[in-house]
C-alpha cells in the first residue's frame, strides 16, 4: 500500500467508528485525540479494525505510534508494504 | 440461537464466554462481529447478570438501573447498536440530604462547580484546579496517593465537601476515602461529563434488545448452564466443563468474579507461584442491601427528585455506610416515564453492605434483620413521600446473601475488586494461555459503562489471541 493509500484506510476506519468525525481540515501533524475527541476506546477499536483487516498485531506498546495521522502512516508504511 | 439448557450447544467454538453480565455480553458480541464462533453460557435463567429486574405483582424491579454516565451513549452505539443507544435519557433531579447539607443537583461538572462556590463558599480557582486535576487522571498514573489525600489537598478539614464529592460514588462502586485517588478521580469525572443517565425501557428491555443483537450476530446462548470447570490441558485452556458434556474452545472468557475464575473454576494449582503470590494481595468489594418497594396501581407518589442519597449520619463513613444498621441508603424513584409502555410508580432503597455481617444468622435471625432494614427504609423515605408505605401493594428485601446466590460472587460483591485486581484479570491470559477474565474489576472497570467498556477491551485481548 502507498502511504496515501493508508492514510485512507485510517480515516475511513476513524469515520466507520466515529460517524459525527470532521475529516475537514485535518492537521496531520496534531494528536488526532485532540483533533476528533478520540479517546482511549476508540484507539483500541482502530487497533482491532487494523487487525481484522490485514492480520496486523499492534502491541499495546506501539499504541502511542498512532497518535497523528503522519504517525500512523509512518509506523505502518513498513507493515503493510507487501499488501 | 437461544437455547435454555446446554443440550443444543456444539462441541467446540473460537470462544466460550461463561457469564452474562454486561461484561461478558459485550465481549461475546465484540468477537462475534469479528468473525469468531461464540459460545455464551449463564447459570441463571435469564441474561445480563447484575443487570436485572424481576417481577412482583405486576411491578418489575430494576436491581442495577440507578444511574450510570453519559460515556453510555457512545459506548452503546459503538459496541451496540443506535436502537439501545437512543434509549438513553438524563436523570435530572439528584438529590442529597444529609446533616451536612441538603441540596438538589444535575450531577454535573457546571451544577457542581456552582455548588462549590455558593453553598460551600469554595473559590472558583481551586474548583478549577480541583476538577482540572481529576479529568487528567489515568490509571497507568502514580496510585499511591489516597482519595482522602486528594481532598485535603484541595479541601483540607472540609468534610462537608469531601461528603458530596465521595458519598455518591461509594454507593457507585464500594469505594472508600482509603482508595486510590486515581480510582475515584476516573469514575467521578465519567459522571461529571454530563451528569447521570438511565435506560427508558428498563433493564428488561435493555438486556432484550442486546440478546436480540447477539443472535443476529450469531452467538449461540445456553441459559441454565452452570460452568463446572475451565478445562486446562499442557498449560493451556482446552474448554470448559458442564456437568458431563465437555466443550472445546482455544479461549475461555471467564465473566464470572475473579476470585471464583482463580480459585474455584480453574484451581490455583494451575497458576505460578508468583502469579498467585499478586493475586493473594486482592480483595473483593463490599456487598449490598436492597428494599424493593411497589405502588398500588392507582396510586401515585410526587416528584421529589429521581436519585436520592439520604444519611443521618452525622459525617461521611464508608464504614457506617456498610453496617446493617446503617442510616445511609439512596432512594431510587422509579416514575412512569422509566417504561412509558407500562407506566408504574415504584422506588428502590440501596444500601452498601458486607456479606460476613450476614453469613453468620440463623434463619430467623435473617429473616428479623430484613424486616429491619424494611423498617429503616420506610421510616428513612417517609421524610420525603410521607405515607409512602400505606401506599405499596409489595415490599422485600435483598441481601449480601441474595446477590451471592444469583450471581455466585464471592461474598456477593457487588462491584467486583479493589485496584489490584485489575492487573490479575488483564494478566490471567499470561499465566494460563487461553484463559481471559472480563468483568468488574479493579474499582474502575466495574459499573455498567465499565463492564462494558471492559468488555471490549478484554475482546480486543481474545481476538489478538485468536489470529496470531
Ligand atoms: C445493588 C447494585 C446496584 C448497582 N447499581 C448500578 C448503577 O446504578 N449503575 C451502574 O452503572 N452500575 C451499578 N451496579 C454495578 C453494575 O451492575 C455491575 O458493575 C455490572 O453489571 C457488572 O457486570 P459484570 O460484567 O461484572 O458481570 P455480573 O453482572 O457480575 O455477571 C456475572 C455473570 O456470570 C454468571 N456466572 C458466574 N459464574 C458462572 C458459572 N460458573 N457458570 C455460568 N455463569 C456464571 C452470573 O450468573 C452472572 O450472570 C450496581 C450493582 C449492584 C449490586
Amino acid at each position: 500500500m502507498t502511504r496515501d493509500e493508508i492514510k485512507d484506510v485510517v480515516l475511513e476506519i476513524i469515520a466507520d467508528i466515529d460517524e459525527d468525525a470532521e475529516m475537514e481540515g485535518l492537521n496531520p501533524d496534531e494528536p488526532l485525540r485532540d483533533q476528533l475527541d478520540l479517546d482511549s476506546m476508540d484507539f483500541l477499536d482502530i487497533v482491532m479494525e487494523l487487525r481484522k483487516r490485514y492480520k496486523l498485531q499492534i502491541p499495546e506498546e506501539d499504541y502511542p505510534e498512532l497518535a497523528t495521522l503522519t504517525s500512523c502512516v509512518n509506523y505502518l508504511e513498513p507493515k503493510l508494504q507487501n499488501l | 440461537m437461544f437455547y435454555k439448557s446446554i443440550e443444543k450447544a456444539a462441541d467446540s467454538y473460537d470462544v466460550i464466554v461463561i457469564g452474562s453480565g454486561l461484561g461478558g455480553l459485550t465481549s461475546a458480541n465484540r468477537l462475534a462481529r469479528a468473525g469468531h464462533s461464540v459460545l455464551l453460557l449463564e447459570h441463571h435463567h435469564r441474561l445480563g447478570g447484575l443487570a436485572t429486574w424481576f417481577k412482583r405483582k405486576g411491578h418489575i424491579f430494576d436491581v442495577s438501573l440507578h444511574g450510570f454516565p453519559y460515556g453510555m451513549v457512545k459506548t452503546c452505539r459503538k459496541y451496540w447498536n443506535n436502537t439501545i443507544k437512543n434509549a438513553i435519557v438524563q436523570l435530572t433531579d439528584i438529590v442529597f440530604d444529609n446533616p451536612q447539607f441538603s441540596l438538589k443537583t444535575t450531577f454535573d461538572r457546571v451544577d457542581f462547580t456552582q455548588i462549590l462556590i455558593n453553598k460551600f463558599g469554595i473559590t472558583q480557582a481551586v474548583v478549577d484546579s480541583f476538577f482540572n486535576t481529576v479529568s487528567k487522571m489515568n490509571f497507568y498514573d502514580d496510585r499511591t496517593m489516597t482519595t482522602k489525600e486528594l481532598f485535603e489537598k484541595f479541601f483540607p478539614g472540609r468534610s462537608d465537601v469531601h461528603r458530596l464529592l465521595m458519598e455518591p460514588i461509594s454507593y457507585a462502586n464500594g469505594s472508600t476515602l482509603d482508595d486510590p485517588a486515581i480510582t475515584y478521580g476516573i469514575v467521578f469525572s465519567n459522571f461529571m461529563n454530563k451528569g447521570v443517565f438511565t435506560f427508558q425501557g428498563g433493564t428488561d428491555k435493555l438486556i432484550g434488545m442486546m440478546q436480540e443483537e447477539l443472535e443476529a450476530n450469531g452467538v449461540t446462548i445456553c441459559t441454565q448452564s452452570k460452568v463446572d470447570r475451565v478445562v486446562i490441558e499442557n498449560g493451556k485452556v482446552k474448554g470448559v466443563a458442564v456437568g458431563e458434556k465437555v466443550i472445546s474452545a482455544p479461549t475461555v472468557i471467564s465473566n464470572s468474579g475473579i476470585t471464583n475464575t482463580i480459585d474455584n473454576l480453574t484451581g490455583r494449582e494451575y497458576f505460578p507461584e508468583n502469579f498467585i503470590g499478586e493475586y493473594d494481595q486482592v480483595k473483593v468489594n463490599n456487598s449490598s442491601c436492597q428494599v424493593y418497594m411497589g405502588i398500588r396501581k392507582g396510586d401515585s407518589i410526587p416528584e421529589v427528585g429521581d436519585l436520592l442519597f439520604t444519611s443521618t449520619a452525622p459525617d461521611f463513613e464508608a464504614v457506617e455506610m456498610r453496617a446493617m444498621n446503617t442510616c445511609s441508603r439512596t432512594f431510587s424513584i422509579y416514575y412512569p416515564k422509566t417504561r412509558p409502555e407500562a407506566p408504574d410508580y415504584t422506588i428502590v432503597a440501596s444500601m452498601n453492605a458486607n456479606y460476613d455481617d450476614w453469613d453468620g444468622l440463623t434463619a430467623d435471625q435473617y429473616q428479623a434483620a430484613k424486616q429491619d432494614i424494611i423498617e429503616r427504609s420506610f421510616s428513612d423515605l417517609d421524610r420525603y413521600i410521607p405515607g409512602a408505605r400505606d401506599k405499596c401493594d409489595w415490599v422485600e428485601a435483598a441481601t449480601p446473601k441474595t446477590f451471592n446466590r444469583y450471581t455466585l460472587h464471592t461474598k456477593g460483591t457487588s462491584f467486583g475488586t479493589k485496584f489490584e485486581g485489575l492487573n490479575i484479570s488483564r494478566t490471567l491470559f499470561k499465566a494460563i494461555p487461553g484463559l481471559f477474565h472480563v468483568g468488574s474489576v479493579g474499582i474502575i472497570m466495574s459499573g455498567w459503562l465499565g463492564a462494558i467498556n471492559y468488555g471490549v477491551i478484554v475482546a480486543n485481548d481474545v481476538d489478538a489471541y485468536l489470529r496470531q
